[in-house]
């Protein structure tokens, strides 16, 4: 999984019929120090996440577990709202 | 697998439900010199692991979903060992500071 914020949603009227009813998102990825890291993305939302959010997704065919049993065709998937994280930076910086 | 170090720990009270009781730790990827490599990630934990620690992380959902002991788990990766060191072949060359072992 991986931190992000949530800076969209997208609206499409037409679309595969699994993906009804399922809200779509634009996410940034972020660092672990909160900066923007890689490209945007579109992810299904499985928990109700809205725009400004720090959420954690996942990538990959998981992302559509959550609304098992139906079969929805997406690759990233919102799975939890971040309320808050802790780094150590002393960590982030390789062994001597 | 790849090998990560655990640098911090995230907090979620509105998560899906695969997610109720685990724990969710924040892994660098590490290369076998210990530089990091990629983004920082979050991994869910299954042997108890702490920040600082280097760890065996899986990164494919099937197996991170098992190492959570839950079907159908929507996670991609997870901690699944804590390392104690790693070990190279004497003839293996990869770095000036190619100090593999911890």
């Amino acid at each position: 999984m991986q931190l992000a914020k949530v800076i969209g949603d997208v609206v499409a009227t037409f679309k595969n019929e699994y993906l009804t009813g399922i809200k779509l998102m634009v996410l940034q990825p972020l660092a672990a120090d909160g900066t923007p890291i890689g490209r945007t993305l579109v992810a299904v939302d499985a928990v109700g996440a809205g725009v400004g959010e720090i959420v954690f997704f996942v990538r990959g065919k998981e992302a559509s577990f959550p609304f098992h049993p139906t079969e929805v065709p997406a690759d990233a998937g919102i799975v939890g709202i971040v309320d808050h994280w802790d780094i150590e930076p002393e960590t982030l910086s390789p062994k001597s | 697998m790849q090998l990560a170090r655990v640098v911090g720990t995230v907090v979620a009270t509105q998560k899906h439900a695969a997610f109720d009781g685990a724990k969710l730790l924040l892994v660098q990827p590490v290369t076998l010199d210990d530089a990091p490599r990629g983004p920082v990630l979050i991994a869910v934990d299954s042997v108890g692991a702490g920040v600082h620690e280097k760890v065996l992380v899986v990164m494919e959902g099937r197996a991170a979903g098992e190492a959570l002991g839950r079907r159908l788990a929507p996670v991609d990766a997870a901690i699944v060992g804590i390392v104690d060191q790693v070990d190279l072949g004497k003839d293996e060359v990869r770095s000036s500071k190619s100090k593999v072992t911890k």
